[in-house]
């Protein structure tokens, strides 16, 4: 159905311009900092909590008896604010975590406004945003007055992916092979908090370097794994070898549809690098890993653009079949992967 | 002015309903509305309730015609829901309303709108009142099409079809009643193949015409697989965002409401034991925000189909107005640099996309397969 209001929305941005959204401005999420108010905007569940918790330990560090107060915005009432960053009566500091400022009253950004103007220096307010642009006034008025502003977009692209896995292991003073971080980006990048936790799971549980190995035999089972291990073998035009690796591991019980996403998004990294041919793109724009276009660059030696368009279709219907077109799910993945493997060069 | 204005392009079924209220031996007490979307079924309703308490039988300017079309008369009840399906506690509600005569009105009138949205089991509670309502309360059922509604309401209904109005008679609407300029509102009201809530955004947003064009754009700028997979990756990341901004001051609005039913008081955050119900409502909105997704994306495929269908018109040398009659020129070239088989083809890929994205499959997926098709080379 279409709902009206559906068509506005299309929005494309001109065919020079091939970023839809223009990044958000600011430090990095893993960079907190004082001041009277700080901003902490995105997406990302995962990053805003590590941000908040970051500007409270600050606090903390700078004054060991701060007390903490937890506002919602989105039940805030008129003149909260005033009340929860003014000093308590024994003086001692403050720090206001203002929660989803996305859903917030208008009385919130009322309030967050005229509170900009003039904050209480001795206190921290750290304003949450969940991303979006409600309440775009009070959004601009804070970044304006040079409020610092903490991104936590969530990490779709695997480069961030991989920088996150880099970053999560040199937190904790540990070191990390390149193929694990991969590995691990293969295993479980579609899911920040799960790559989180596996990521301190690994630092807990091993010692010394933590290779491809180490991941493998933690994750190596994940459908996502798996999937990625049948792409691989795919599209390196070794039918029987995806072919058989497709049967065990949907005979051991995976979901098929993780797999066909893995095939789909190894295709789709191809394409993306043959079009970097042309000029134009870099790496950057792709949002791809180092290592996924060097990869793309070998394999792309053995496909041509028909193959590759070949390739594409045949998931696509894939996809249409294991959600509920075919009678024979596990077929239409099989018949997938060999017209991958086919189509190569 | 009368409360038929807004109803373009449907002289007929204008007649038939005004042939209704004039005369009481054509009048009946339950009606099916049907036509595609855009045609202006709930317009027609609205038209047809006020006609009947109108003294005038619908003046557009009394106080009974005014409150109705607003929706604030005491003897017009409306049931529009954005939900899958209309539940039988809401027909059941409908049925005791109907029961009661009106308050000081002539009729008392029931308008369902998406009435193909009943279960089985909602529609049956519905028959028995239909077929034998109190002297003088209406239903007016509303339905895509005839096919759309079980039989057993069919049968009982006295059907009113609506077609797609000329692009013409769209237009003048918009011009008339919106102000519209008159050039820009037929562009409009073609771009939008008529359907009036459509044109009427695309004639007052530059910006919403910009946006059409530029998703009209990718038929021209993709030259191979690497572009076509960038320009499907465009469009659902744009869907994404707009799904974001459209549904945002609700989802607020939504989770105020749950937090004072719950009893949380002015800025205190939720206590870990009433988390699990804000977690499902914030699933809900998800969810809502996942189809709003794939409407937008499925309204940028209507439109590339308009485009491929204006192609295959030039190419066919058929004698048929433009839908996209300003981007003559792209449809020209598109028509020039390949073959009717292949537009057709590329409309095949485009219902396939649409198809597929109502059957969930992974929308970059769909899409990217979408676009492959497009290439010069498919
Ligand atoms: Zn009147």
């Amino acid at each position: 159905m279409i709902v009206g209001g559906a068509w506005q929305a299309v929005s494309v941005p001109p065919a020079t311009k091939r970023r839809t959204a223009t990044p958000l401005a600011g430090r990095n999420w893993d960079e907190p900092t004082l001041a009277p108010v700080v901003l902490v905007r995105g997406a990302e569940p995962l990053l805003t909590e590590r941000a908040v918790d970051g500007v409270v330990g600050l606090a903390r560090a700078r004054d060991p008896e701060v007390e903490k107060v937890e506002l919602e915005g989105s039940t805030y009432g008129s003149g909260q604010l005033l009340v929860a960053a003014s000093p308590s009566l024994f003086g001692e500091a403050k720090v206001v975590v203002v929660r989803s400022a996305e859903s917030g009253t208008e009385e919130l950004m009322a309030d967050l406004i005229t509170y900009v103007g003039s904050p209480d220096e001795e206190t921290t307010v750290v304003v949450v945003h969940g991303g979006g642009q409600r309440g775009k006034k009070m959004l601009d008025t804070l970044t304006k007055s040079g409020a610092p502003v903490m991104v936590c977009e969530p990490v779709t692209k695997d480069a961030e992916k991989a920088s996150f896995v880099v970053g999560e292991f040199k937190a904790a003073r540990r070191r990390v092979d390149a193929e694990a971080v991969r590995a691990l980006v293969d295993a479980l990048g579609s899911d920040l908090r799960e790559l989180a936790s596996a990521c301190s799971q690994l630092i807990s549980d091993t010692t010394g370097t933590v290779t491809a190995a180490t991941v493998d035999r933690y994750y190596g089972g994940r459908v996502e794994a798996t999937g990625f291990r049948v792409a691989d073998a795919a599209v390196a035009g070794d039918a029987g070898g995806a072919v058989a690796l497709l049967r065990h591991a949907l005979d051991t019980g995976l979901d098929p549809v993780p797999i066909v996403a893995a095939l789909a998004l190894r295709l789709r990294n191809l394409a993306k690098v043959a079009s970097m041919r042309g000029g134009g793109l870099s790496a950057r724009d792709l949002g791809m890993a180092p290592w996924q276009i060097d990869r793309a660059r070998k394999d792309l030696r053995s496909w041509t653009p028909e193959g590759l368009a070949a390739a594409i279709s045949a998931v696509a219907q894939a996809d249409a079949d294991v959600k509920g077109e075919a009678r024979d799910p596990v077929f239409a993945v099989e018949r997938a992967v060999m017209t991958i493997a086919r189509s190569r060069r | 002015m009368t409360v038929w204005d807004d109803v373009v392009g449907q002289e007929h079924a204008v007649a038939a309903l005004q042939g209704a209220v004039a005369n009481p031996v054509a009048m009946t007490h339950a009606w099916l509305v049907t036509g595609p979307p855009g045609s202006g079924r709930s317009v027609a309703a609205r038209a047809f309730a006020a006609a009947l308490q109108c003294p005038q039988g619908g003046c557009g300017t009394c106080q009974a015609c005014t409150t109705t079309m607003a929706g604030t008369h005491p003897d017009v009840t409306l049931l529009a829901t954005e939900k899958v399906v209309i539940a039988i506690d809401e027909v059941r509600d409908l049925i005791m309303t109907a029961s009661r005569s009106p308050s000081g009105g002539r009729w008392r009138v029931i308008i369902i709108e998406d009435a193909d949205r009943m279960a089985e089991r909602t529609t049956n509670v519905l028959l028995k009142t239909i077929e034998e309502p109190p002297p003088h309360t209406v239903w007016v059922l509303c339905a895509p099409s005839v096919q759309d509604v079980l039989p057993t309401i069919r049968s009982r209904c006295r059907a009113v079809v609506l077609r797609v109005p000329p692009p013409q008679a769209v237009a003048d609407l918009l011009v008339r009643r919106d102000g519209a300029d008159p050039a820009v509102a037929l562009s409009a009201a073609r771009a939008a193949q008529s359907h009036v809530g459509l044109a009427k955004r695309l004639a007052r947003d530059a910006g919403a015409r910009e946006r059409r064009t530029a998703v009209l754009s990718i038929a021209r700028r993709i030259r191979g697989v690497g572009d076509a997979v960038l320009a499907a990756g465009e469009l659902v990341d744009v869907a994404k965002a707009e799904a974001v901004s459209a549904t945002q001051e609700r989802d607020a609005a939504e989770k105020a409401e749950l937090m004072r039913g719950l009893g949380v008081a002015d800025g205190e955050t939720l206590p870990p034991r009433l988390r699990s119900q804000l977690k499902q409502l914030e699933d809900d909105q998800k969810r809502r925000a996942t189809r709003h997704q794939r409407d937008v994306l499925d309204r940028a495929m209507v439109d590339l189909l308009s485009l491929y269908r204006d192609v295959l018109v030039v190419q066919l040398g058929a004698e048929v107005d433009l839908v996209n009659a300003e981007l003559a020129e792209t449809v020209r070239s598109l028509a020039a640099d390949s073959t009717p088989e292949q537009t057709v083809r590329r409309m095949d890929s485009i219902g396939v996309a649409r198809t597929r994205l109502a059957g969930n499959v992974a929308p970059l997926l769909a899409l990217e397969a979408m676009t492959i098709a497009l290439r010069p080379q498919g």
